[in-house]
């Protein structure tokens, strides 16, 4: 079974890449990212893996490095934080529109400025629209799981995969963790056989086509079919992940969202842990609270959330970056958007800002959220809908 | 799905198009005419050519077959119009003339 | 949870206040418990006051939020005394267990009213004896253990052999010195 260790989350992916056995990795640091090519490269030196180390200029350089080995034909890593992953913005959009399913490990760092190397998801929220399927993570065993499922689904799709974990908050501190063992690692993720590749013997190919407007669109909404399959990929490649290790993944989890009138939507990261200890303690005070939280932001779950969210008297969906449009965050308006796609309009729902730039997040602060729902459940009426938490004022 | 450049006309939907607009063979752009590109055209006056092959090497597209040595008339299905070839010719034997002409 | 614990550490960049938090974690963690071990990020310098936590349990806590409410505190810089609020929060059933050649109630002055336990060491001394050089994280390891009793002081001795072995197996002449620094502080913790 199962191997019991304790890792920060960037050594439990560094671990992940070492027993996954990755034909190349482009290199490039920046905190709080480091520690994952700094760990792999030691697997490198010490021939624990046959991977093509390549450290290069820049991140733009690492993601164009991934982008050629996986056109070639073999498996490309990479991991980036923050304004590194602002820095590859151009070659992302390039390895979706490509087709190539790329692995990118990403701790999550705050953007400048004013400059901060902290925690919050700005850098992840500024590629959402990139093409990449997001995976996030609550702790370090889900970033581990995660990046163990990421190939299987980014594959089976032909579309790269982004494994998030919140930056010094999981990524650097300890925390027990159950790792697989590598043989069953490799079973599960098995070779990778690719159909096409510009390395490929016998054939001959062209990547990256110039498309003129008679074949752009086509090409693109080919590109948004493949993220719509992703949605099942996801789902199948996950329970198969639980027959394996006894750890199953859907898109969502739902948190005491049973019975709940009261949740809070929020994206897959520390924080979600900490809103489940709230929940308890409000739990044990008879207050019906729950949490929706979401692990595959791309391709968005929305059918899921309406299903968790339709009977909730009130919502609070937590963003933690801005999308500074005077309205709401991005998480924000992709659930209510589905909430209204779905004619789900009961739920009375506002936006939350929370945890910029290392803001650390306490059971209070949920707590905090909770008692505004709980107010604006009483009275019908959600007040501000667009919030910072603890925020001085 | 398509497989092949000549697979990839206007009628092809999203469905069949490559992923990615890849395209699965080589040397497609000998099926593409870039001549048809052309607004200016290359005219070689053979009584001034002293087949010394300045022009040869400097086309960017190859236009200039050579063969045993002596330069043959231009291959106007590849053949842009771009007139390096006219600027290279030390002996004016070259002159660009309008493509319908 | 019923048995959780959680300490804090506070020392300056450099003096290893994040290391001894991780070989607490880890010691811990080879009894079987469930450990989180992290530091508080903020300018990364020598010198700069950091802080370090460990949240200790026999179930995963989900918590990942600093610790505001601690059971112990460890001091490895006296001098973070005036300069950082080193009891805040800190439960009076609690202790604090301070890096001083001085007398715990010569030092309780200085703790903004704290009323519990106050403990101290002379981890620079016993280092300086024993390792030749002030790397005061090694006794303070040895009487944090002491004081809070998270891991059986025989257990933790194994465990700490067994990791510096692994850690300077390049340099093994060291190791004898930690294991000397870490049983001397168990003993000469005063409080």
């Amino acid at each position: 079974m199962g191997i019991r260790e304790r890792l920060s989350g960037n050594e439990a992916i560094a671990y992940a890449m070492k027993q996954i056995n990755p034909d190349v990795m482009g290199a490039f640091p920046i905190t709080p990212s480091t520690e994952i090519p700094q760990y792999f490269s030691t697997y490198v030196d010490n021939g624990e893996v046959d991977t093509e180390f390549i450290a290069v200029e820049s991140e733009h350089s690492a993601m164009s490095t991934c982008i050629g080995a996986e056109a070639a034909g073999v498996r490309a890593i990479s991991a980036t934080s923050s304004c590194g992953l602002c820095y590859m913005t151009e070659m992302l959009y390039v390895a979706a529109s490509d087709r190539l399913p790329i692995t990118l490990a990403v701790s999550l760092r705050a953007l400048s400025g004013p400059i901060n190397i902290n925690n919050d998801h700005s850098d992840a929220m500024a590629e959402k629209d990139a093409g990449w399927i997001m995976l996030f993570a609550e702790t370090n065993q889900e970033a581990y799981d995660n990046y163990l499922q990421a190939m299987r689904i980014g594959e089976a799709v032909s579309l790269p995969t982004m494994v998030c974990q919140d930056g010094f908050i999981t990524s650097h501190a300890i925390e027990n963790i159950e790792l697989v063992e590598t043989e069953t690692v490799k079973k599960f993720v098995g070779e990778y056989k690719p159909e096409h590749g510009l390395l490929h013997p016998d054939e001959r190919m062209a990547v990256g086509a110039y498309a003129t407007p008679v074949y752009y669109m086509e090409c693109k909404r080919q590109q948004s079919q493949a993220m719509i399959d992703a949605l099942d990929v996801i789902k199948k490649v996950g329970a198969e992940f639980g027959e394996v290790t006894g750890r199953t993944y859907g898109l969502i989890e739902k948190y005491k969202m049973d019975d709940a009138e009261l949740a809070i939507v929020m994206i897959a990261g520390s924080s979600a842990g900490t809103a489940k200890e709230a929940i308890n303690r409000l739990r044990e005070q008879g207050k019906k609270v729950g949490l929706v939280k979401i692990r595959a932001y791309r391709p968005f779950p929305g059918k899921e959330i309406g299903e968790a969210l339709k009977n909730v008297k009130a919502v609070a969906v937590m963003d933690k970056s801005d999308s500074f449009n005077a309205h709401c965050g991005p998480v924000f308006a992709d659930v209510t958007s589905s909430l209204y796609q779905q004619r789900i309009l009961d739920p009375i729902a506002i936006s939350v800002i929370y945890g910029l730039g290392g803001r650390d997040v306490r059971v209070e602060s949920i707590e905090h959220v909770f008692a505004e729902l709980e107010k604006i459940a009483a009275t019908g009426d959600p007040g501000e809908t667009y919030r910072y938490l603890d925020v001085r004022e | 799905m398509s497989q092949l450049a000549k697979d990839m006309t206007p009628d092809v939907t999203w469905e069949e198009i490559t992923p990615g607009c890849d395209i699965y063979e080589g040397g497609t752009s000998e099926a593409t005419c870039t001549g048809e590109w052309r607004t200016m055209k290359p005219v070689i006056d053979w009584d001034k050519c002293k087949q010394c092959l300045l022009c040869a090497p400097v086309c960017p597209d190859m236009s200039i077959p050579v063969k045993d040595g002596k330069r043959e008339d231009f291959d106007y299905f590849f053949c842009k119009g771009c007139g390096i070839c006219a600027n290279a010719c030390p002996f004016g034997a070259i002159t660009m003339v309008n493509n319908k002409d | 949870m019923k048995d959780l614990v959680e300490i804090r550490w506070h020392g300056r960049g450099g003096q290893g206040a994040k290391t001894a938090s991780l070989l607490l974690a880890d010691a811990v963690f080879n009894t079987g418990k469930f450990v989180q071990a992290f530091p508080e990020y903020g300018p990364e310098r020598m010198g700069a006051p950091i802080t370090a936590y460990d949240r200790i349990g026999s179930e995963r806590s989900t918590v990942h939020s600093n610790i505001y409410e601690p059971d112990f505190v460890a001091v490895v810089d006296p001098s973070l005394l005036e300069a950082v609020d080193c009891t805040a929060g800190l439960k009076e059933e609690g202790a604090i267990v301070i890096n001083s050649p001085k007398d715990p109630e010569e030092l309780r002055p200085l703790l903004k009213g704290y009323k519990g336990r106050v403990y101290t060491i002379d981890a620079d001394k016993i280092s300086k004896e024993e390792l030749g050089k002030v790397f005061p994280n090694t006794p303070m390891l040895g009487a944090i253990v002491h004081v809070t009793k998270v891991i059986d002081e025989d257990d933790f001795i194994k465990d700490m052999q067994g990791s510096f072995a692994h850690k300077f197996a390049s340099k093994p002449q060291v190791i004898e010195g930690n294991m000397k620094a870490l049983k001397r502080s168990m003993e000469e913790v005063r409080g």
